[in-house]
């Protein structure tokens, strides 16, 4: 009853109607929203508007806000040309592909395999693929630790058994298995166990979103190309791949944000050291390393910085790429 | 209105309650601490009471590396900092040159009085660059090489031997390895970290001078270079990294016939990492004349704390008191930073992992010993460039010179803002 009669106050005049009273209905969803927004602000905004100032500061964070220091671009111009980030970045590269294009190529198969073939344990096996995906981090750290100790874990044990398996007094294996224990520490070993675990991590989540597009991939596309006698691999190659796109192109972004911005798996793994000669040091790690061991705020958000310019980069590349063939 | 009246005699009883705390307890200070430091705190708080029943202590206890996260965020914000604020050797050169913790050297602390008090080597530690006092030291580790005497009298190894100079140490290490197929050393890292804080007089930094320019070329550096490689070359260095899985197994093992660190590592070795090793340790000092410190923890209190006074007193009471720290050092083997507690007839007290000896008097020695090393903010990333390069040295052949001046251009590059 209210709402004509506010009308009527307000007149013709424009600016009246600016200056009444307004009313519950048109603040209460400002109301009601509202406690995202001020989170957002505090723990989102904030902190990203600040650390874009703080990229043009030199601060020891132990010296307090007043340690910060006016220096300009000295921070990006001294992580441009900065050899561990230069090494940090090749690392995060190749763990990126290493561990990112195994991860597609084995999750759609799989997802179309379980589609198609597994009926009854469909749910099952893919929830055992799942599994390390909700894993906590540190009981993973635990078990590789273990599985690839040098001197008793049980990688070397099998390999080693393999190198030296023996006949009629030869090792007829020994030019493709170890004979003596290898040392996984090493840094040549460090990028590929790294790949490995985090390939191993995230498998079973890309095998789920693969799944979850194949079923919304109408049947009667595949009953009518049964009935015009496609085979089981034409149906896959033609149908169920071009209907794919839009869940790889999602499933494929996902990763190169995650994979640029890896920082857990290398993280426990090496200890947070970043292992011998830096090889499984990411960009991430870098950053991390940057601003709490080595107290230099400044450049860790430049780093930070640097790092978001080529993850947005990689992504408008990756939007051409998958929107191209259209 | 029943709710109404409900609310009231909440809201009454929880103002009552408060005002009832706040009468018992005139102040609670808070204590931030990490293990196994915790303990210590811990086992003071009943005794401080009894003293200042009118004090309540609250302990704030994280792992190592996240209290020391923790404490660098509330330096950088000045929220929620402690009253006490626990720092680790590792951590004391950043803090003591951040400027945010109290100079307890000026009044109303007066701390520089009790300087003679302490074991000499750990003041100069918690001494920032401007000549301020930022923490009073608890406990320290002094440096003390274990070994293993059933390994080393099958090899016809005896302690003069391996101490006696580093040639000696690593000549005994192949006799050891033929014998009994042990390792002398964990990591030939072991041998560089000693033998470049070896020889130090008071003042003197590791890796840096007093103009804070980087001294990893000098030939301190070149010669421990030199004695790691030829560690590895004689292969009597296992090749595994400390606190590792293969690190504690080589212990339980009998695979790592000896082990450079700070003198609580008998302590770990009898609690959990070889305990079936019991009685066939012995300590002895390093080899070569040379005293090292590990580890030692420090009490300071913030710039912002809100209770100095009241936690000043504490740390008194944690750091000055010689019950207290006789307590600790009873109790949980902590060795005491305060010389007058290192007098206590504990340490007389045979250990048994190292069958019985009473090495704690070794160790007491040592501690005179270690000389008072300067600590610079930026010792942390230069020890890892220089492991780093040892590595390459080690595992990649390359030339000891070129790797050192490598290190140095490296640090010299990350410390830009000296």
């Amino acid at each position: 009853m209210e709402a004509p009669m506010s009308i009527d106050r307000s007149g013709a005049a424009a600016p009246a109607k600016s200056r009444r009273r307004l009313q519950p209905w048109e603040w209460a969803p400002y109301v009601f929203i509202s406690p995202f927004f001020i989170l957002f602000l505090c723990f989102g905004l904030f902190p990203l508007l600040f650390s874009v100032w703080l990229s043009f500061h030199s601060w020891d964070a132990a010296t307090g806000l007043g340690g910060m220091t006016w220096v300009g671009i000295e921070n990006y111009e001294f992580v441009l040309g900065d050899e561990w980030f230069h090494k940090s970045l090749f690392n995060t590269f190749w763990l990126a592909i290493a561990s990112g294009l195994p991860q597609h190529l084995v999750a759609i198969p799989l997802a179309f395999f379980a589609h198609t073939y597994l009926a009854k344990y469909r749910n099952t096996v893919v929830g055992i693929y799942f599994l390390p995906f909700i894993t906590s981090s540190v009981a993973i750290a635990l078990v590789f630790n273990s599985l690839f100790s040098r001197d008793f874990g049980i990688v070397n044990v099998v390999l080693t058994s393999i190198g030296n398996f023996e006949v009629a007094g030869l090792h007829p294996l020994s030019w493709l298995f170890p004979t003596t224990n290898i040392d996984w520490g090493q840094p040549q070993y460090t990028k590929p166990m790294i790949a490995f675990v985090v390939f191993w991590r995230y498998v079973g989540w890309n095998t789920v979103l693969y799944l979850s597009a194949l079923q919304t991939i109408p049947h009667d596309l595949y009953e009518a190309a049964t009935i015009d006698g496609a085979s089981r691999r034409q149906q896959f190659w033609y149908i169920t791949l071009p209907l794919l796109k839009p869940m790889m192109f999602l499933a494929v972004t996902m990763t190169i944000i995650g994979n640029l911005q890896l920082f857990e798996e290398p993280f426990i793994i090496t200890s947070g050291t970043g292992g011998l000669d830096q090889a499984g040091k990411t960009a991430a790690m870098h950053m991390y390393n940057t601003a709490f061991v080595d107290s230099d705020f400044g450049t860790a958000s430049a780093v930070a910085w640097v790092l978001f310019m080529l993850i947005a980069l990689l992504t408008v590349v990756n939007n051409k790429i998958f929107s191209q063939k259209d | 209105m029943r709710v109404l009246i409900k609310r009231r005699v909440i809201a009454a009883a929880v103002v009552a309650g408060l005002c009832g705390s706040a009468a018992d307890a005139a102040t609670t200070i808070t204590v931030a601490a990490f293990p196994a430091l915790d303990a210590a705190v811990k086992a003071a708080i009943p005794l401080y009471k009894k003293l200042h029943p009118d004090v309540e202590i609250k302990l704030v206890s994280l792992a190592y590396a996240d209290h020391h996260v923790a404490m660098t965020t509330s330096l950088a914000t000045g929220a929620n900092l402690p009253d006490v604020m626990a720092v680790e050797v590792g951590f004391i050169g950043k803090f003591a040159e951040s400027g945010g913790l109290e100079d307890l050297g000026k009044p109303p602390y007066n701390a520089a009085q009790f300087k003679d008090k302490f074991a000499r080597f750990t003041v100069p530690q918690a001494t920032g660059p401007n000549g301020s006092l930022a923490a009073i030291p608890a406990d320290i580790g002094p440096g003390t090489l274990l070994y293993r005497k059933d390994l080393m009298d099958k090899a016809g190894v005896t302690e003069a031997d391996l101490t006696k100079s580093w040639e000696s140490y690593i000549e005994s290490g192949k006799k050891l390895k033929a014998a009994t197929g042990a390792y002398l050393v964990a990591s030939a890292a072991d041998i560089k970290d000693i033998y470049i804080r070896s020889g130090l007089k008071d003042g003197e930094g590791v890796y840096f001078d007093k103009a804070g320019k980087s001294v990893v070329d000098t030939p301190r550096f070149v010669k421990a270079f030199e004695l790691a490689k030829a560690a590895h070359t004689a292969g009597v260095d296992g090749k595994i990294s400390a606190w590792s899985n293969e690190w504690s197994e080589g212990f339980k093992r009998g695979q790592i016939g000896t082990q450079m660190m700070g003198a609580w590592l008998a302590g770990h070795l009898q609690t959990w990492l070889a305990p079936n090793t019991k009685g066939a340790w012995r300590a002895a000092q390093l080899p070569a004349g040379a005293f090292a410190s590990w580890g030692g923890s420090f009490y300071a209190i913030p710039t912002k704390a809100a209770n100095k006074t009241e936690a000043w007193e504490f740390i008194k009471f944690l750091t000055l008191d010689k019950k207290m720290q006789i307590e600790s050092f009873r109790k949980l083997d902590a060795f005491p930073a305060l010389i007058e507690a290192q007098n206590d007839p504990f340490i007389d007290q045979p250990i048994d992992v190292l069958g019985g000896q009473k090495a704690r008097q070794l160790w007491k020695v040592a501690a005179e010993k270690i000389p008072a090393i300067d600590v610079d903010k930026y010792d942390s990333i230069a020890q890892e460039i220089v492991n780093a390069e040892l590595e390459k040295v080690i595992e990649q052949n390359k030339d000891i010179p070129k790797a050192l001046a490598d290190a140095k251009a490296l640090i010299e590059r990350r410390a830009r803002r000296r």
